[in-house]
């Protein structure tokens, strides 16, 4: 069994986001012309003069088609992918593979989702044929399993609790509150947060990620080819994808208080990436707070922190904005939106800017001479879910 | 020789909520009166009532149904067998026919004569839910129950009740009436319907007691059940014997279920030796006589209809009328769950209505729902069926969801570990949202979860053990 990475055989050279919002006036067409544009111009090159396309969505459209028709791609290999909530980064690491493997000089890898046409609230499954034993819970429901067993895992106070994760929603609001492409660009605090009512177990709607429509997209290229798109491109240093197998839906001994799939994944891609001490060696992480707990939790299960004390450093800041280790400073899920499709390329987008100095300053990292970012995604819930981590840098080597 | 036949074992399900008549006229001004009747669930209906009392029904036998009889006149489906959701969740053979008794309250009794008067070991299932018109005496007087009695002959095994003998009457007079359809039953003035029953009954309980060689003196106890509350009550006394208790007070009068309840809770009271007499008026009389035998000590189910009766919550008003669809409210913004597949239902037949999950040989680790492959193993198809309906377990977490939807928010879930190995996460019923805490213990109950496109989606979940 083997997971040899590609590390430094891909670039990004280009990357278009654009607002995550409720685009009532906008179509999955409009969306994804935006983006393919976006990322187009940002890396100099023509829709014409890629040689593939995978088009990550979760259920807005299926098929290469639903891509090809509105960008007018003409004899192009398209591919739709999916898988929940890391279909955006699925897409890409499919691009990234089309290119490794010498099939394409480049490709595009492109997310969208439009979920507002819906009527509906948060994010809703399409149905499949089934005989109706499945459970129906909301995913919030499934993720506020994790509050009440951590605390007990830990001997964290449940109230403390409370406060812990209603302070990343706090962080990401504010980091969210200093980006024009958010959905939401308002500070909230701890307090008014934890004193929403409670929509599923301990966790109110501030709890849970914003619904939004919005497109991501980027350009990779063979890493030897990079530097005639983008002075400073970043290279692919680790792409790893884990689908668990349900067991922790199964198994007595699972406890709510991790995600084996997310540090699995975490494990695999630090050996790919030769990372050794995350914490110190990553500039900033995207990371995916789809419920507050789940940044709790992924804290921990990406090495940033050592079991049973990612709730102190939260507390103290260490993943702030001017922390040790910022996370999701572009406002995360909380505050940037999640269209499912496009939220592991919009993560990427962040990166995009962070490692190259292109943030809005307000919002801005000091590297400190880390160039490295991770992306984390994760689909799917507590005990049954399927999680990306990818790895991305300036330099080579 | 004739064989002695009578009833092998019994059963009876009362639903765990209980609406206080008094708040019925609290809101509506009017309606109500004393006491206290049995409602079931948002989660329930008759059929999945008459799982739950053929489940205890058989939970005291080793003996197994030739057959099983459904009769009910709220059936959850018409040209479709409600028997057959009976019989899958009892995990009977193929061979076991299932059939319904429907169309009038007259059938429940009539199918327990069938069942007394041919060969086989035969379960006869009653169950009604009683809906009426908002400040109906209807709405007041009804009560919602199941009852299911295994009928059988002395060869079969010991006879908790041996059948004596019995008679019937028959006559055509409107008394309670309902068009295919409707859900809310009429009736004719009453003084005019207990005179038509009088006609009957005398001759009736004659020929009942000669057919069974005894005279009035030898009855320790009547039974009388019928939907007609006044020509029950008053012509009760003319048989000269005991009447047992009518339950109206504590659940109501049960309808098709109701003689099988008086039954069973005449039974459960009872001592070896002594005789009781079921009388049912409905479109005519049934007479059916019976004698305990030394067996009914150690032969009772484990939940009398008394326990069944004094375990309960009270259901306010309100909820009542959101349950049985006669107020409506708003649902959380999410899609409404679709239909099961009947291709996937009837694949996973064992799993969806019996709850039978799997265990691995290989490893011994429990899987529910049943897979080929087992999980830390390399194995595949080496499981063995694993029925875990009567396990019992322990909520090792839980959660409150208002956002799903439910026809009855919020959802209660939790993730339930079993005796004896085993998790499930699933949806908690007959539980209050501010009670429920880790480590509460759990059985396992047959419920309907929603309806779609005219298709029940029946399933277990988990209800707290109480009592």
């Amino acid at each position: 069994m083997a997971s040899r990475g590609i590390c430094d055989q891909v670039a990004i050279v280009g990357m278009g986001c654009t607002p995550f919002r409720e685009h009532w006036d906008k179509s999955l067409d409009d969306l994804l012309i935006d983006a393919a544009d976006l990322a187009c111009r940002s890396a100099g090159i023509t829709k014409e003069n890629l040689d593939a396309y995978w088009f990550g969505t979760s259920q807005s459209a299926a098929s290469g088609i639903s891509l090809a028709t509105p960008l007018r791609l003409s004899g192009k290999p398209v591919t739709r992918v999916e898988n929940y909530c890391a279909t955006g980064s699925e897409a890409l690491r499919q691009a990234c593979y089309g290119v490794a493997s010498g099939a394409y000089d480049s490709a595009m890898a492109i997310g969208a989702e439009k979920v507002k046409d819906s009527g509906y609230q948060g994010l809703n499954a399409f149905p499949i044929p089934n005989d109706g034993t499945n459970r129906t819970l909301t995913a919030a429901a499934m993720f506020s399993l994790i509050l009440p067993a951590y605390a007990k895992r830990y001997a964290v106070d449940e109230e403390e609790l409370r406060r812990v994760v209603a302070r990343i929603a706090e962080k990401n609001h504010y980091n969210g509150a200093r980006n024009q492409l958010a959905q939401f660009q308002r500070e909230i605090s701890a307090d008014t947060i934890c004193k929403m009512p409670p929509v599923a177990g301990g966790l109110s709607v501030f709890d849970c990620a914003g619904v939004a429509d919005g497109a991501a997209a980027a350009i990779v290229v063979r890493a030897e080819d990079a530097l005639r798109y983008d002075d400073t491109p970043l290279y692919i240093k680790a792409l790893s994808l884990v689908a668990g197998d349900g067991s922790g839906l199964v198994d007595p001994d699972y406890d709510f208080t991790t995600f084996p799939e997310c540090a699995a994944a975490a494990t695999d891609a630090y050996s790919q990436a030769g990372i050794t001490e995350p914490r110190f060696e990553l500039a900033l992480a995207e990371v995916h707070d789809c419920f507050t707990p789940s940044e709790l939790i992924l804290m921990e299960d990406l090495g940033f922190s050592e079991p049973g004390t990612g709730w102190s450093d939260v507390l103290s800041g260490t993943f702030d904005l001017d922390g040790d280790l910022p996370v999701n400073t572009d406002g995360g899920l909380k505050s940037f939106g999640h269209p499912v499709g496009a939220t592991g390329l919009r993560m990427y987008y962040e990166a995009w800017i962070q490692l190259r100095d292109q943030a809005p300053e307000r919002r801005r990292v000091d590297c400190r001479g880390r160039t490295k970012a991770l992306i984390h995604n994760l689909g799917g819930y507590p005990g049954e879910m399927v999680s990306f981590v990818g790895i991305v840098g300036t330099e080579l080597g | 020789m004739i064989e002695t036949r009578g009833i092998l074992s019994y059963g009876v399900y009362v639903p765990y909520y209980r609406l206080d008549r008094a708040a019925i006229s609290q809101v509506m001004g009017s309606g109500g009166g004393r006491g206290w009747r049995s409602v079931a669930s948002f989660d329930q209906d008759t059929t999945t009532m008459g799982v739950e009392a053929a489940r205890l029904a058989l939970a005291t036998t080793d003996q197994v149904p030739e057959a099983l009889w459904f009769s009910t006149v709220a059936p959850a489906y018409v040209d479709k067998t409600n028997a057959t959701t009976i019989h899958a969740a009892l995990r009977l053979d193929k061979a076991v026919s299932a059939l319904d008794f429907g169309g009038a309250v007259r059938s429940a009794a009539g199918s327990l004569r069938a069942a007394i008067s041919g060969s086989q070991r035969t379960l006869v299932v009653s169950s009604d839910l009683r809906v009426g018109f908002p400040t109906s005496v209807h709405e007041s007087v009804g009560g919602d129950a199941a009852a299911a009695i295994l009928t059988g002959s002395a060869t079969d095994g010991p006879l908790l009740a041996e059948y004596l003998g019995g008679s019937s009457a028959t006559a055509e007079f409107i008394d309670h009436w309902r068009i295919p359809g409707d859900s809310i039953s009429r009736t004719w003035e009453d003084s005019f319907t207990e005179q038509a029953y009088g006609l009957l009954i005398e001759q009736a309980w004659e020929d009942g007691l000669a057919d069974s060689g005894l005279a009035k003196k030898d009855v320790d106890t009547a039974v009388i059940a019928g939907l007609n509350g006044r020509a029950v009550e008053r012509l009760g006394d003319r048989l000269g014997v005991v009447i047992a208790d009518d339950l109206l007070d504590t659940i109501g009068n049960s309808g098709a279920a109701h003689s099988g309840l008086l039954l069973s809770h005449t039974l459960d009271g009872a001592e070896g030796g002594q005789v009781i007499a079921l009388v049912v008026l409905a479109d005519g009389v049934e007479v059916l006589i019976f004698r305990t035998t030394d067996a009914l000590a150690t032969g009772r189910p484990v939940c009398k209809v008394a326990t069944e009766a004094g375990n309960w919550a009270e259901v306010a008003y309100s909820t009542y009328l959101v349950w049985r669809g006669l107020l409506e409210i708003e649902q959380p913004r999410r899609p409404p769950p679709g239909r099961p597949s009947a291709p996937a239902a009837l694949r996973n037949s064992d799993w969806k209505y019996g709850f039978v999950g799997s265990r691995d040989v290989t490893t011994g680790t429990t899987h529910l729902p049943p897979t080929r492959a087992g999980i830390g193993s390399s194995a595949v198809d080496k499981m063995e069926p694993l029925p875990m309906a009567d396990a019992e377990g322990t909520i090792a977490t839980f959660t409150v969801d208002r956002l799903a939807y439910s026809p009855s928010p919020p959802v209660v879930f939790a993730v339930v570990d079993f005796d004896g190995g085993g998790r499930i996460p699933i949806e908690l019923t007959d539980i209050d949202p501010t009670e429920v805490a880790v480590g509460d213990r759990v059985v396992m109950t047959f419920r309907r979860f929603h309806t779609a496109d005219g298709i029940h989606n029946y399933f277990w979940k988990a209800r707290p053990v109480r009592g």
